[in-house]
């Protein structure tokens, strides 16, 4: 546990450049096939509520695979599935192969799957330092071994490519990326083989998202398979292999990269599907509500989303994946 | 900077042209003692003009002293007080555990020492039972350990007017085991002609453990989150209730000892004493650095607290003033003090 247990691994490239060789969904996966993190149909029921349902998913090493939905959509209860909090009510769970069933995060955590939550789990006033290592302290004695601690921390971050200042500031006066790749290399240096990011971008600017999005990138790189969960196409797009739409507790679609553009999916995004029956909605009302309407579903032909919406509601997600509507 | 993973392990000394050179006394004012000592050197300096006796080394160990039996709560109190929680009820379970000691061994007559002992465990089930129930309810300590307070309050007045029908605890002076229990909670000794009695140096020796503690111990690490952000440090999971109950007993520890010195240096103990002590406790590690909302803080800041409010004691006394002015003069004293403090921290965090 005190040690680094992922050294960088050797395969640098530049990130643009991976994107675009990235052609196949076994590319990154160092696993000979089998995926880290695998979700087959699995669903969720909060006694009478369907919270999820039907929803597979899989993430291999150096993937990145992204959820995408709106607010409502079932992230939150994707996370806590995949993170140990809940299990599953249908449907399987598997780690590297083998069906699981956790009973808590610490389990998931044994197992390698680490979330990072969008509030961070960081204490602001303390030092960044104390914050890498709280919870998993290096003993030496009765006291701690600071000087290594220190040196571990701020080599870490190094590695993750946050040059820091000073390990001994406090972390609540880092920027708001700043802190999320902190709590991503603490993550990666405790064990983590899969990486949660819960909204990791959603609260910063321009700039500082892109710092994040940097550092999933790096972690990729890194050999760790990372779920990134967003509702920013923008954010998403650049960085993964796979995307999941979630809308209402159902997959909207299951993409490889090289089944969608970048347009289409923030078309789905944008529900695609949702905004046609809207607009016959609003048709239907007549008058200028119908004007509207007319010039929304317009909009939706021109972006080519509204018979892929519907498909992709229709469609179970496994069928998706063979890539018959690839465009 | 996307190439730094294959760098080798020995980060280069680059300076980050984002840091301005912090200077050294930026730095020093940037730490949470630094408003207490502040404070304290403008009143040191203050009572040295205008009151002449407060200059003699003798009087000076009299201000040690009288810090010391605030200071010995102070220190734990600062602790729990950065683990995020108060005790109202501290003053009274002073009384409580000497109380305690004292009319057990008095009642039993048995050895002095075993009263000490029955007041431990008195003291630490107390502590105990004022972080269980803040940890298992989640309701405020401030208001548990308010309910606490008076609880024990009742109990001091009622039970000791019951068992002896007077306001004080028997005299235990001619018990077994009694001298010797003053010399380890109530001794003193001589150096260079000064009187320093020895609840001085368990002060300073509990004060550097706390510190210790604090800053190089795991157990410190979590005391700081638990105060910080109680919800993070469980997430990465730190025993967040346990570091609290166990902050708890700390300050019932603190309370039995402070109890044990009162007592075994006047053989008696006054039902009432100890009330509003809670507030001396929490205002002097407030004064040394201490966040209300926890988190911040440092022992030896909280130490120099206790000792301003030690010099204001005993400096109104050195100056000859009337001591029914001591409480105006001490919250005037303390309020300047968090002003200043205040304004020293803001100016250090400016300068950062």
């Amino acid at each position: 546990m005190t040690t680094p247990q992922n050294t960088p691994v050797g395969k640098h490239a530049a990130p643009g450049a991976r994107q675009t060789s990235q052609e196949g969904p076994q590319a990154g996966n160092g696993q000979g096939g089998v995926p880290l993190v695998r979700l087959v149909n699995a669903g969720k029921r909060y006694g009478a509520v369907i919270a999820l349902s039907d929803i597979t998913l899989e993430v291999g090493a150096g993937e990145v695979t992204c959820v995408l939905g709106d607010n409502g959509a079932g992230k939150s209860t994707l996370i806590k599935i995949i993170a140990g909090l809940h299990q599953p009510s249908t449907g399987t769970y598997e780690v590297e192969g083998t069906p699981v069933a956790f009973n808590s995060p610490r389990e998931a955590l044994e197992h390698g799957i680490a979330t990072v939550y969008q509030d961070l789990a960081v204490v602001p006033l303390m030092p960044v330092w104390r914050n890498f290592f709280l919870g998993n302290e290096v003993r030496k004695g009765l006291g701690m071994n600071i000087p290594f601690m220190k040196k571990t921390c701020r080599e870490e971050l190094l590695a993750m490519g946050i040059d820091l200042r000073d390990v001994d500031q406090a972390i609540g006066t880092l920027s708001g990326g700043e802190r999320q790749c902190v709590a991503i290399s603490r993550a990666v240096h405790f064990g983590a083989k899969v990486l949660i990011l819960d909204e990791p971008t959603a609260a910063l600017g321009v700039k500082q998202s892109g710092v994040v999005l940097k550092y999933i990138i790096q972690a990729r790189e890194r050999g760790l398979g990372v779920i990134f969960i967003t509702h920013n196409p923008h954010h998403a797009y650049p960085v993964g292999d796979r995307f999941l739409l979630l809308n209402r507790g159902k997959s909207l679609g299951y993409f490889e990269k090289s089944q969608i553009t970048r347009d289409e999916l923030t078309g789905l995004m944008a529900g695609g599907a949702e905004l046609e029956q809207l607009s016959h909605e609003l048709e239907s009302e007549g008058g200028a509500a119908a004007d509207i309407g007319h010039a929304m579903e317009a909009d939706v032909e021109e972006l080519g989303i509204a018979h892929q919406a519907d498909a992709g509601s229709d469609a179970s997600a496994t069928t998706r994946q063979e890539g018959s509507s690839h465009p | 900077m996307t190439a730094t993973a294959e760098a080798p392990v020995t980060p280069p000394p680059i300076r980050d042209e984002r840091m301005g050179r912090k200077s050294g006394l930026a730095r020093l004012l940037a730490r949470p003692e630094a408003g207490a000592v502040a404070g304290a050197i403008v009143i040191y300096v203050f009572f040295f003009i205008v009151a002449p006796p407060f200059r003699n080394a003798s009087s000076f160990s009299s201000v040690l002293y009288v810090t010391s039996t605030y200071g010995l709560m102070v220190t734990p109190i600062a602790l729990l007080m950065i683990g995020g929680e108060f005790d109202l009820s501290a003053g009274v379970a002073v009384t409580s555990s000497a109380l305690c000691a004292s009319l057990f061994s008095y009642e039993f007559t048995t050895n002095a020492w075993v009263g000490v002992l029955v007041a431990l465990a008195l003291s630490l089930l107390i502590g105990f039972l004022n972080g269980w129930i803040v940890v298992k309810t989640g309701i405020p300590s401030f208001l548990v350990t308010l309910g606490t307070f008076f609880v024990l309050q009742g109990l001091n007045i009622a039970l000791t007017q019951t068992i002896t029908n007077q306001v004080a605890s028997p005299d235990i002076s001619t018990l077994q085991g009694f001298s010797s229990a003053r010399v380890v909670f109530s001794g003193s000794f001589t150096i260079g002609g000064v009187n320093i009695r020895t609840s001085v140096i368990y002060w300073l020796v509990f004060v550097a453990i706390a510190t210790w503690i604090l800053l190089r111990t795991r157990i410190g690490n979590w005391i700081f989150s638990a105060g910080g952000s109680p919800v993070s440090a469980r997430a990465v999971g730190v025993p967040v209730g346990r570091v609290k109950i166990g902050l708890f007993m700390a300050v019932g520890l603190m309370a039995w000892f402070t109890g044990m010195h009162t007592l075994f240096l006047f053989n008696t103990i006054q039902t009432s004493q100890g009330v509003g002590n809670e507030f001396v406790y929490i205002i002097a590690a407030v004064v040394g650095g201490c966040l209300l909302t926890g988190g911040y803080g440092s022992a030896v800041g909280a130490a120099i607290g206790a000792l301003i409010f030690g010099m204001v004691n005993q400096g109104i006394v050195y100056a000859g003033w009337n001591p029914d002015w001591f409480q105006t003069f001490v919250g005037l004293l303390l309020l300047g003090a968090i002003l200043l403090n205040t304004f020293i921290r803001r100016r250090a965090e400016a300068a950062a």
